[in-house]
């Protein structure tokens, strides 16, 4: 039987195994949008801005290990997709994008709510296809489901003229896809296993750091075996948080720019250093030359060889599925009779133990008077165990959530780390919520983060997704002050946002509940009222000291020792 | 250090400027780059002649491979190579000058294609080197117009380049 292209694109996703559609109907997807109508398989979200749409079907994605899918229309529809586009391919989630297009004949005429999707995504896709012919549209989606899943996962865009999809061919889904130019690695090479292994085994100051590629591969079980078996040290990236549980003794916290100055320090003073799944990214490793000065041996296991020897030397380097080369390596661990020196590991952890008293922990001062940001996350972490959902928006209150809610589970713990995407928070936590009903899911934003797509409250109530919002109202745009004071002179250039919305009748209005709170006495008790109302958005308020820092901090461009520590200041 | 890099890629609308884009995005040289069908219409051969230390290079061939479109990489400086650009010269060619400048294309092997009262349009073939050098023997003065295609690459002997 023959159907139309809108179909078709509809009958993939069926195909695939898609629950969720996160869109935006508009001129050019309207044959997609009536084939959509007129099925009940795929459930489809209305969002209210487009990015929210691709922010949700990311944050759908984080917290599976399913592909999120996000359907827009051409030009405007397309550009606000974009920022959520980016914060997808800077972090590897895996999605499938379609995008309408103006007709074929009129591509190229400068026609209404025309632009070159294909063009403006190519930097910020893994790969992206414009569907010129009918014939093409099943094998082309096929394509873009096994390119964003497989190898180092990643969004790609499908775009699809508005004739393509109103005209009509037989339907045929292919069973398997063969791209002759891809061909992801799936096991590691044998011999650097065997090698790295043997490295690890004689290493005097070793670490293990692991980033968001244990995330991703749901590779958590192999790193924990890996590094309890070996009495190593194991720090995790801010993508990386749960893939080791974050209450393990081993564990010592995140690393880097506000990682825990323990972590910061043993990345630093380690001697081998085996890096999975993590890319050494500027705000990881901060100078890259003062990271250098140090010699140490180098093993990084990777699915992306572009990953490896971007920014640092390595020694070892190991290309593949990091569930498959953690398993190989652990075999050759536990086959050799070798271990680990006992005398230079407890001497090694002596050492890291006196960072830990040095570094003083993560610590601030908590008042009576005043909310501290810190102590929200410690209250959100108490009453929620550990094993609620955490999503993110971007600055302060999200690093102070990567610090202070320790995460067990890998998958809980969401946010835009590569491209630092404010307003996406909030959509992110609608994707989690519809993936996991019944879960709680808390959104840890701030008066700037929330209103980059606070109209989403109108999509919650559409869909009663029972999000729970805690904004860290400080007044400023925290990160930027923060910055302002230790760099430029306390000269607080357009950080402070004056006539804010009574975010408690935001609330409201779009029929859900707002809390707001102004003494640390009443954090907890309201937020165990709102954690109570298991069927409601609430939205809270807390009005947070506005001059609170976050530390530890490496400053940008300086080494991962020239830490500056709280109380330094 | 100037490197030459060759690769197939599909031949498909939007595969070079993935290419291109991917040298501007990341901000790596391109001195040249040459592109066109092979024997098989779904491939395109393309070769770019590029420099940076030898990390930049490393990555240049990790993130060409990491596109979707390319089928294969080769570093044709890494080993045993022949490079050959084209170029197209106009030169003013008057007087006494018209029979120096057919003997210097003789010396350089070139072939003189369209003659006018003022003009000769020249074409040669060789390496950067000699392409340069011939500019220098001519000197600048006499030059109209200069049409260089960029370096192609082939490797010598066994080393292929195929799918």
């Amino acid at each position: 039987m023959e159907m139309t292209g809108a179909e078709i694109t509809i009958r993939c996703l069926q195909e695939e195994g898609v629950e969720y559609l996160f869109g935006y109907p508009g001129g050019a997807v309207l044959h997609i949008y009536d084939a959509l109508f007129q099925q009940d398989k795929v459930k489809h979200i209305l969002v209210r801005h487009e990015q929210a749409a691709v922010h949700a079907a990311d944050g759908y994605a984080r917290s599976s290990d399913k592909v999120g899918v996000a359907l827009v229309t051409s030009g405007p529809g397309l550009t606000n997709a974009v920022t959520g586009i980016a914060t997808a391919y800077l972090d590897s989630i895996p999605m499938v994008v379609i995008s309408g297009q103006v007709p074929t004949f009129a591509i190229g005429e400068d026609a209404f709510q025309e632009v070159d999707a294909v063009g403006i995504t190519r930097p910020c896709v893994k790969h992206n296809f414009l569907v010129k012919d009918v014939k093409d549209i099943a094998s082309t989606i096929k394509k873009a489901f096994y390119l964003a899943k497989s190898g180092r996962p990643g969004p790609v865009l499908v775009d699809i003229p508005k004739d393509v999809s109103g005209h009509k061919t037989e339907f045929v889904y292919p069973a398997s896809v063969n791209i002759r130019s891809y061909h992801p690695q799936g096991r590691g090479d044998s011999a650097q296993i065997r090698h790295a292994a043997q490295m690890m085994l004689e290493a005097k100051r070793p670490m293990i750091y692991a980033g968001g590629g244990v995330v991703l591969s749901d590779s958590s079980a192999q790193l924990t075996d890996l590094v309890r078996l070996l009495g190593f040290p194991c720090t995790n990236t801010l993508m990386g948080l749960g893939g080791f549980p974050a209450n393990d003794k081993q564990f010592v916290g995140m690393l880097g720019m506000h990682g825990t100055y323990e972590a910061n320090m043993a990345m630093q003073h380690c001697d081998v250093l085996v890096a999975i799944g993590a890319r050494f990214d500027d705000r990881v490793i901060g100078n890259v030359e003062h990271f250098a000065q140090v010699p140490r041996k180098i093993i990084h296991i990777d699915i992306d060889p572009s990953s490896i020897a971007k920014r640092v030397k390595v020694d070892v380097p190991i290309v593949g599925d990091l569930k498959l080369v953690l398993t190989e390596l652990l075999e050759v661990l536990r086959a050799s009779r070798q271990k680990p020196d006992a005398a230079e590991m407890a001497a090694w952890w002596k050492q890291v133990d006196e960072w830990r008293v040095t570094g003083g922990g993560l610590r601030y001062k908590n008042s009576s008077e005043i909310i501290k940001p810190q102590f929200v996350i410690e209250t959100l972490h108490k009453l929620t165990g550990g094993d609620a959902f955490v999503t993110s928006d971007v600055g302060q209150h999200q690093m102070w959530a990567a610090q202070y809610y320790k995460f067990n589970h890998p998958r809980r713990w969401i946010n835009s780390g590569g491209l630092g995407t404010m307003g996406f928070g909030l959509p992110a936590a609608m994707g989690v919520q519809l993936k996991h009903p019944g879960e709680t899911v808390a959104c840890v934003t701030g008066e700037g983060s929330i209103q980059m797509n606070i109209q989403e409250l109108s999509t919650c109530k559409q869909y009663h997704l029972p999000i729970k919002v805690l904004s860290l109202n400080n007044g400023y745009l925290g990160m930027v002050r923060q910055w302002q004071e230790f760099f430029h002179g306390n000269r607080f250039s357009e950080s402070y946002m004056d006539a804010l919305p009574d975010f408690v009748k935001v609330a409201e209005a779009y029929g859900h509940i707002g809390m707001r709170i102004d003494k640390p006495a009443d954090v907890e008790p309201a937020m165990k009222e709102a954690f109570s109302r298991k069927n409601d958005l609430v939205f809270m308020d807390f009005r947070t000291d506005s001059t609170e820092n976050v530390f530890p901090m490496v400053p940008g461009g300086k080494g991962l020792s020239e830490v500056v520590l709280a109380e330094d200041l | 250090m100037r490197h030459i890099i060759s690769l197939l890629m599909e031949n498909e609308a939007g595969a070079l400027s993935r290419v291109a884009g991917l040298f501007s995005a990341r901000g790596y040289n391109i001195e040249s780059l040459t592109v066109a069908p092979t024997e098989d219409a779904t491939l395109s051969r393309m070769t770019i002649v590029t420099s940076g230390s030898d990390a930049v290079i490393e990555q240049i061939n990790k993130q060409l491979n990491k596109l979707v479109d390319v089928v294969s990489v080769m570093d044709l400086s890494e080993g045993e190579h022949i490079e050959r650009e084209l170029m197209l010269l106009k030169l003013r060619a008057e007087g006494e000058a018209r029979e120096e400048l057919k003997r210097l294309t003789d010396i350089f092997r070139g072939r003189i294609l369209d003659v006018s009262d003022h003009t000769y349009t020249i074409e040669l073939t060789g390496s950067r080197v000699k392409l340069d050098s011939f500019i220098d023997a001519i000197g600048r003065d006499l030059i109209l117009e200069t049409v260089r295609t960029g370096a192609s690459g082939i490797g010598r002997g066994n080393r292929i380049l195929k799918l």
